[in-house]
């Protein structure tokens, strides 16, 4: 039939399960092997579809956390969601060999590519640090110098993500200047209560505007409109702001 | 939590979408029809609680697309942009 042939252009690929390791107690990174894998930019994203016995499927999206290889190797970093279909499957029972179904690269527009040399501005909020993290390996991993800076909006120090590599980079001289925000607790003796994020911390943790660098804004859809605003209220241009939102939940569709 | 921050954006739709664009949809500018505003549809709100996807118009709200999968027809209602424009020149430079 002539419409099949346009719905199966799409390929769903097999993904292999390569390992698997925690980077909190609700998350995990899983890195897959993927037949045919194109290739893709930092920032793109990844469906997975799961399929159950008696045909119920479920597909949902998962940003990229590793930079651009050409071995057909990619890892995502998925947050147990308590309700979730999908993410408890994920994180709890997926085994290094087992194969899932997966769509992608996916996305456009929220990708940096390591080729741009303008001052870059990533701002986080929980698990939207997944994307952001590419775009950081991606910058190392081609030798770029673009001056980035990332502020990581989290709900406490063991809910932070990749940990030891963030600090590893913030300790070395021409690396990503990073300015932490804890919404919920806060490790001893810092400087700023527990609380969401605001002008001054945007005043804090950012580029000034008048350097003109493009932000990256990634997180739950309330995260993104409130970082948004402020940095627009900080004089950044919203044509340089690009956004990615995850939904009130955290889980993406 | 705000019902009215229940969406998620036009980078959550380009999945499903590649069923019937071959290009990336999410860097394509599009106008919307209600109030002229050009954006990319990546800035679209995206509502995908119903049977298939629904985008509005960041600004204004106004539907910009519809699109449902029913037992494996695609319907795609794009009338709410006036047009939708691929840079299709770049994109074949770039890896996507």
């Amino acid at each position: 039939m002539e419409g099949t042939a346009v719905l199966e252009r799409v390929t769903w690929r097999v993904a292999k399960v390569v390992a698997v390791h925690d980077e909190t107690a609700t998350a995990r990174t899983l890195a897959l092997v993927v037949r045919d894998w194109p290739g893709q930019v930092a920032g793109q994203h990844v469906d997975v579809r799961l399929t159950a016995s008696d045909g119920y499927s479920a597909v949902r999206s998962y940003s990229i956390a590793s930079a651009p290889s050409s071995d057909g190797r990619i890892e995502i970093t998925v947050e147990r969601l308590p309700n979730g279909e999908v993410s408890p499957y994920l994180t709890q029972e997926v085994m290094a060999g087992d194969e899932l179904e997966l769509r992608g690269p996916i996305g456009g527009w929220f990708v940096w590519r390591s080729d741009h040399m303008e001052p870059i501005q990533l701002v986080a909020g929980g698990s939207g640090i997944v994307s952001l993290m590419a775009m950081i390996r991606s910058r190392r991993s081609a030798g770029s110098s673009a001056p980035f800076r990332l502020l990581y909006s989290v709900g406490g120090p063991e809910k932070v993500f990749y940990r030891d590599e963030l600090r590893a980079l913030s300790n070395q001289g021409d690396s990503v200047v990073i300015t932490y925000a804890y919404t919920r607790v806060t490790p001893k003796d810092w400087p700023r209560p527990a609380g969401r994020i605001d002008a001054p911390l945007i005043a804090m943790g950012t580029w000034p505007s008048t350097l003109r660098p493009t932000s990256y804004v990634c997180g739950p859809t309330s995260f993104v409109e409130q970082a948004t605003d402020l940095l627009i209220a900080a004089g950044h241009d919203r044509e340089r702001i690009r956004t990615e939102r995850f939904g009130a939940t955290g889980e993406r569709k | 939590m705000n019902a009215s921050l229940n969406y998620l954006d036009g980078n959550a739709a380009a999945g499903e979408l590649s069923r019937v664009f071959s290009v990336d949809i999410t860097s394509a500018e599009g106008q919307c029809a209600n109030c002229g505003a050009k954006r990319r549809f990546a800035e679209a709100h995206l509502y995908s609680h119903c049977p298939g996807l629904i985008a509005r118009c960041a600004l204004c709200r106004h539907v910009l697309l519809r699109f449902a999968n029913v037992r494996g027809r695609v319907f795609l209602d794009l009338r709410g942009m006036t047009y939708l424009r691929v840079d299709a020149a770049k994109q074949a430079e770039g890896s996507n």
